[in-house]
């Protein structure tokens, strides 16, 4: 059975403030690059999957939604790789 | 009456509350992450801690543990669930309780004590408090910052869902007052059905006067009391 890779990317909502993003800005500040005017953090996972199962693709969205990404608070991108 | 405290791997205040419910006078056994029997507890404690290393999110991968899907069958049936801290976390990645614990504003971990008040003490939690009781409680956490959207912050208001909030020691609630940023100084909330409560300060480490505080005691009281109440009503 063929596999494929999904990439998700996770990350904060906008509006929903990123402390570790701040913090993160302000070192890039201090080291002197100044055109750096926001910085926000986030995840990313690599999953293998077997691309024969049908719905994979809907499967990967429910993985997401349930475990890697908590929806109150992030929102999540899939991308996919053969 | 018997109270069981989950035990997840990574759970460190799982002893703490064991030992306070001893204190309390009442029966008390662990229950193992992987069980899904809740040994006909009557109020389950989700202790404080490190559920499998906060991977993820804190208290994510707890959530779908074996006996989680027993203690969210259980609230579902108005059965009486306390998260503490670690067990709040997982009581809001499960969905019983509305909202998130992020990282605290300021970043660090704060481990000291700080006041609450009881917005409430009509809950089996609360009752044995008085009417905006300040309780002097500890708090150990880096995951406390409470969030939820305007909408449902404002919802958890209407609904009389907020049960503590972070204030100084008279009472007033504040930015000074509040140790990680949560929105409306919320330190505890409720479900609808009021038998599920999460708060990030911990009882348990509050409950004898060598631990420099007694309020805790007030909490596992509460609860204490309502279950002997309603088992006379059930009797009467």
């Amino acid at each position: 059975m063929s596999k494929r890779k999904a990439i998700v990317y996770v990350r904060l909502k906008n509006g929903v403030l990123d402390p570790q993003g701040v913090t993160i800005q302000k070192a890039i500040l201090n080291m002197g690059y100044d055109m750096v005017s926001s910085v926000r953090s986030g995840r990313f996972f690599e999953l293998e999957v077997f691309s024969g199962n049908g719905h994979v693709e809907e499967k990967v969205n429910e993985i997401c939604r349930k475990l890697l990404a908590n929806p109150v608070i992030e929102d999540y991108k899939v991308e996919y790789q053969s | 009456m018997k109270f069981g405290v989950v035990t997840f791997p990574g759970s460190n205040c799982d002893y703490d509350a064991y030992s306070a419910i001893k204190v309390l006078g009442e029966e008390v056994e662990f229950l193992w992450h992987q069980s899904a029997d809740l040994n006909e507890s009557d109020v389950i404690i989700l202790p404080g801690g490190f559920s499998y290393g906060d991977y993820l999110r804190s208290g994510a991968i707890a959530r779908f543990s074996p006996i989680m899907k027993s203690v969210i069958r259980f609230a579902e049936k108005g059965g009486l669930v306390i998260g503490i801290c670690n067990g709040f976390q997982v009581l809001v990645e499960s969905g019983l309780l509305p909202g998130a614990l992020m990282r605290n504003d300021h970043l660090r971990f704060s481990c000291r004590f700080v006041y609450i008040k009881v917005e409430r003490n009509d809950n089996p939690f609360t009752r044995d408090c008085r009417p905006a009781d300040i309780l002097k409680i500890p708090i150990a956490h880096k995951d406390g910052n409470y969030y939820n959207f305007r909408g449902d912050l404002d919802e958890l208001a209407i609904n009389n869902q907020i049960l503590f909030r972070y204030c100084d020691k008279n009472g007033n609630i504040s930015d000074e007052s509040n140790p990680n940023g949560s929105a409306g100084n919320i330190a505890g909330i409720t479900n609808r059905g009021g038998n599920v409560v999460g708060l990030m300060p911990h009882p348990e480490r509050a409950v004898e006067s060598i631990l420099g505080s007694i309020d805790g005691m007030k909490i596992f009281r509460s609860v204490q009391k309502y279950i002997r109440e309603k088992v006379v009503i059930e009797n009467a």
